[in-house]
């Protein structure tokens, strides 16, 4: 039975850690709306560059000439795990879960024989797959010092991808991160980057497009640049997912620790009361005694 | 019909805008191009320049680094990777982008010795940016190149 001091000390130290959770939750909630507002301004650019290149892709596609960013190195032995989670953690299951999707992508690989590599993008997933994968480590991308992600953050990915695939280190490139539904839902996701492949938007008119230069010139010039547009999206969509993740995380702990200070109050209550009751005995008995 | 088109510009980060335009005057990787309605359906990829934009309220410039545009039946998009209004494009701004450009190549020198493709490649960009300050009256500061 722990004393009336030790109770009164825990109810204190539970409210200032309901506190600091209230105080992360309203914090993440503002963050939210900014990476969400970010992740929408993203959208024009990202849709009309997929219709863009699913239209070129199609017509393009079949050909020989067909740059190797679109159609492949032929091989599908080496494959790199691009797994972008968070910097920091209290976020509920947000790293946790991309981490596992990704473990389970790599124990099937190893599985069927093939090579895995891993470039892990943000500290948590790193330290997760570290015990488990760390000699499929090729790259690490540190995020710590960026506030809020840019063209740029995702270009610079890129460019160590793209470098990568240049000198025929991996023939098969897939993200893991994800995606934004709503406060308490995200959703983690694999998408496949290299080889490309461009889903939906393929209009009927594309063909009527006059093309300038011709289309494979186009499309090698554009590809490069897909595989940023993808990985900025990516990024957008993690950074609006673990915010959401935190929120919903935080409002969990909040609400657990008002619980707590309840029952703990009644706990102190309760004590105080017999302490009182058990006065008043040793009074009353004395009295009698006499 | 009418004689004006939807114009939107977008980067990866946000949209730039969007007007009903007369005229758009897009700097191609094989020339420059002038969209009006009506024009043929067409899609180029851009070489760092500057983007007209000629619309009822007068005429705006942009300055691109790269990307490309979509002319269809209803309107231009233009994707840029790196878009500015040519107001916020101050000499420090350009520095910068140039030096972007002039990294580029000399990477590409260092890592295709023997190759004059790709270095050619970075050598025109960086020309086309060099370009740019000239046409707006900003300096490039690349005496060696």
């Amino acid at each position: 039975m722990p004393s009336l001091k030790d109770l009164k000390n825990r109810i204190a130290s539970v409210k200032s850690t309901r506190k600091i959770t209230k105080a992360m939750q309203m914090v993440a909630a503002a963050k939210l709306r900014r990476a969400q507002d970010a992740a929408e301004a993203a959208r024009p650019y990202a849709e009309r560059f997929n219709a863009v290149m699913a239209g070129l892709a199609s017509s393009v596609g079949g050909s020989d000439g067909a740059p190797r960013l679109l159609a492949g190195t032929g091989k599908e032995d080496v494959h790199l795990l691009v797994v972008m989670t968070a910097e920091r953690g209290l976020c509920g299951g947000f790293n946790g879960s991309i981490v596992r999707k990704a473990r389970i992508r790599a124990s099937e690989l190893l599985a069927q024989g093939k090579t895995v590599k891993i470039l892990t993008v943000g500290k948590k997933g790193r330290e997760m797959l570290r015990r488990d994968y760390g000699q499929h480590f090729v790259g690490h991308v540190d995020l710590t010092d960026v506030k809020r992600v840019g063209y740029a953050n995702a270009q610079d990915i890129a460019r160590d991808v793209l470098g990568r695939f240049d000198a025929d280190e991996f023939d098969v490139a897939t993200i893991y991160y994800a995606r934004f539904q709503n406060v308490i839902t995200q959703i983690p996701t694999e998408q496949q980057i290299i080889p490309a492949h461009f889903e939906g938007g393929e209009e009927a008119d594309t063909a009527l497009y006059d093309y300038e230069p011709g289309e494979e010139e186009i499309l090698a010039d554009l590809l490069p640049r897909g595989v940023a547009t993808q990985i900025f999206a990516a990024l957008l969509e993690n950074a609006a997912s673990e915010q959401g993740a935190r929120m919903s995380a935080m409002d969990n702990a909040t609400r657990n620790a008002g619980e707590m200070i309840d029952k703990l109050t009644i706990e102190y209550n309760r004590s105080r009361q017999a302490v009182i009751t058990n006065e008043l005995i040793e009074i009353i008995s004395g009295a009698e005694a006499l | 019909m009418a004689d004006t088109l939807q114009f939107d510009l977008v980067s990866p980060e946000r949209k730039l805008a969007s007007v009903q335009a007369t005229e758009v005057r897009i700097p191609g990787t094989d020339g420059d191009l002038t969209a009006m309605a009506g024009h043929t359906p067409t899609i180029t990829t851009l070489r760092p320049g500057l983007l007209q934009v000629v619309h009822q309220g007068g005429t705006d410039d942009y300055v691109v680094s790269g990307g490309f545009a979509e002319i269809g039946f209803d309107g231009v998009s233009v994707l840029a990777e790196r878009a500015l209004p040519r107001g916020e494009v101050t000499q420090e701004v350009y520095e910068g982008m140039v030096e972007e450009f002039a990294a580029a190549h000399r990477d590409a020198r260092a890592r295709f010795e023997n190759e004059p493709g790709p270095v050619d490649d970075t050598a025109k960009l960086l020309a086309d940016m060099v370009a740019v300050g000239t046409h707006i009256g900003l300096d490039p500061k690349q005496p060696n190149f």
